[in-house]
């Protein structure tokens, strides 16, 4: 009788060997069958092995190639006991106690394969949608209350609707998946695990405005995520839900895949527009809205992975049973990043509310070092660091706001107590010095002022410098880097006295 | 020589793809390793732009290159979650074993070491790639072994 054995196929699993455990596991036998699936995202694990048995997948991991023989004498093939089994894949605490909504199939399934797609809720979403009016999908994603996944949280289903409100011969939808913040890869894990999930929130979006084509404007650090979005938009145009009329509905979308080149600011959204273009990637003023004037001057929805990763859930279940999740303003599930310096670092897809507290110390298990976490960084480069008494903050945008700080792209950093904050601070103007489009002043001049002014010790200038870049740059690149070196100076005040 | 009948066979792929330039330039570094300067006029003249409009874009992005690199390209992550795991030390160690610094591309030509703001595998820092292939928690000891291809 044939085992299906799954070796996930992620970047991150892949750099840990699970291609070689791939093979190596494929060779022991001809009653196997490999499944490279997606990841579930618990990066700790990795490369988590699963076998599937009566009883479920039961789960190996870290697999390295040398285990595999002492895995055989144990018996794995039938789930036997072992240092490295984890039991049940879905029982394990980690994945157990998540909210899996955007995230629903990653792991579960093989990526390119259309069919399991569909066995696990795919498609539903899409084929309600092409039933109901424009106006309708955009309602219902308004009620879900979805905002933008990306860092800036703008309200999804108004953005949408001033798209379909303006008047245009041509449309787009841009896929923003430039995902450059440092703590972060949900959007890679999402796109390498579930593509025609992203396919399908991106076909639908265009149903809603009314736009035929599409762009997926990804970074190029990102070499395998190219590899399976153009299999599976080219398996999704055999299957006719990519196209020309699709499903027979008479509507069309075309989607692309467009790689940066190594431009942070590009995750900006009118600098992707520019590069998108083929322009050097500098920053719009904004008004007019990419929404009004966007690619190639036509509206333009301009949404993150997550956020159009999000949409066919929410048009299968309806938006009130997205709303569901989450507190206050903050609707629905957001997927956190453990990172750094962190002993088990991964994917968390929770409701919003979950304190940094509660994601560092039960997901996170504290630091991989075995010492003291002395601070968080959440929220990317542009994000606040977080001390430990700040552990009791929820993870929801209106908390982070209020503490000054941000959620970002749900990014978390953590630092145990040899990191100097100074240094850390210093880093910020130094990566916008770097990283700066040039466009304004205030963020290409005040991040090597703010440089200098770390090392001269003026911290008063410093202070004044800060709140120039943040009340006028134009846009977040300079806005926020004032984030990270205000906060590493009110916590910890001691890194900065020579 | 630059095989400019080579180039030419890849700006017309791009030049009439809306925006495509810089996939062009992206298909140019995939057949030379860089951007060779004696195929800047030929890129104008297809995308109807200026040279100095090309010159732009292709400064503008830390992606796309002038000058060949070296024979290996060693990537080190310099961004928090890998800093958080100690990659300021381990590129300095790597600087001082390779005899470059961060940017740079050795006389002989063996290696290029640079920079890059984040791989995405940011739970199993630090990460450093070579020649693109992608290695995570990489420490200081085993970088030797890893950039003479001996494996992890």
């Amino acid at each position: 009788m044939t085992v299906n054995v799954y070796v996930p196929r992620d970047t991150a699993s892949i750099s840990m060997g699970a291609d070689e455990v791939a093979t190596a596991i494929a060779n022991l036998s001809e009653d196997i069958k490999v499944v490279r699936n997606g990841t579930w995202g618990m990066t700790y694990l990795e490369p988590l092995v699963e076998v599937e048995t009566e009883n479920g997948r039961v789960a190996y991991g870290p697999v390295r190639v040398e285990d595999i023989q002492s895995l055989v004498e144990a018996d794995f093939l039938k789930g036997g006991e072992h240092l490295l089994c984890h039991g049940i894949t879905q029982d394990i605490d980690y994945l157990k106690n998540q909210e899996r909504l955007t995230f629903e199939r990653c792991g579960l399934i093989d990526p390119l394969s259309i069919d399991d797609y569909q066995k696990n809720g795919g498609l539903v979403g899409l084929k309600r949608a092409l039933k109901l009016s424009a106006k309708e999908i955009i309602d219902d994603v308004t009620t879900s209350g979805l905002r933008g996944r990306g860092g800036a949280a703008f309200p999804t289903g108004i953005k949408w609707n001033t798209v379909f409100e303006a008047k245009a011969n041509q449309k787009y939808i841009c896929c923003n998946a430039d995902e450059g913040d440092s703590g972060t890869f949900s959007d890679r894990i999402l796109m390498e695990s579930d593509p025609f999930c992203l396919i399908e929130g991106m076909v639908i979006a265009g149903l809603a405005v009314g736009a035929t084509k599409g762009y997926i404007y990804l970074r190029s650090e990102y070499p395998l995520c190219k590899v399976v979005l153009n299999d599976a938009i080219k398996i999704a145009e055999a299957q006719n839900y990519l196209g020309n009329d699709i499903l027979g509905s008479g509507s069309d979308f075309f989607l692309e895949v467009r790689i940066g080149a190594g431009s942070y600011v590009c995750g900006e959204e009118t600098a992707m527009l520019e590069s998108l273009e083929g322009k050097r990637g500098m920053v719009r003023a904004k008004p007019p809205l990419p929404a009004h004037v966007g690619l190639f001057g036509k509206p333009t929805v301009i949404n993150n992975v997550l956020t159009l990763a999000s949409i066919p859930i929410i048009m299968a279940k309806g938006g009130d049973y997205y709303k569901d999740f989450g507190i206050g303003r903050s609707r629905g599930t957001i997927a956190f990043q453990l990172t750094g310096n962190i002993k088990c670092g991964g994917l968390v897809e929770k409701a919003f509310g979950i304190t940094l507290g509660e994601m560092i110390e039960e997901y996170g298990q504290g630091t991989f070092s075995g010492q003291n976490v002395k601070a968080v960084q959440v929220g990317g480069p542009l994000g606040a660091y977080i001390p430990l008494e700040e552990f009791d903050l929820p993870l929801d945008y209106e908390a982070f706001s209020e503490a000054g700080a941000v959620l970002g792209h749900g990014g978390i950093v953590v630092f145990d107590d040899t990191a100097d904050m100074k240094e850390q601070a210093k880093f910020a103007f130094d990566f916008c010095v770097i990283e700066s489009c040039g466009k304004c002043t205030p963020c290409r001049i005040g991040s090597t002022r703010g440089s200098e002014l770390i090392d001269k010790g003026d911290f008063e200038l410093m202070r004044e410098l800060c709140d120039l870049m943040d009340s006028s740059s134009l846009c977040a690149m300079g806005g926020m880097t004032p984030i990270p070196v205000k906060s590493a100076i009110k916590h910890w005040q001691d890194d900065f006295k020579d | 020589m630059v095989n400019i009948d080579k180039a030419i066979d890849v700006i017309d792929r791009y030049k009439n793809m809306p925006g495509g330039l810089l996939e062009c330039l992206h298909g140019l570094q995939a057949v030379f390793g860089y951007v060779p300067k004696e195929s800047i006029n030929d890129i104008a003249e297809g995308f109807n732009i200026s040279r100095a409009e090309v010159h732009g874009v292709i400064s503008y992005y830390h992606d796309f290159k002038t000058s060949p690199r070296g024979r290996k390209v060693v990537r080190i992550c310099q961004a928090e979650a890998c800093q958080a795991m100690g990659s300021r030390a381990l590129t300095k160690r790597v600087e001082d074993l390779l005899g470059i610094k961060i940017g740079e591309t050795g006389d002989d030509g063996a290696y290029s070491l640079e920079a890059v703001y984040c791989f995405g595998n940011c739970s199993l820092s630090p990460n450093v790639e070579i020649d693109g292939k992608l290695h995570p928690r990489v420490k200081s000891d085993n970088f030797k072994k890893l950039v003479k291809g001996g494996g992890a």
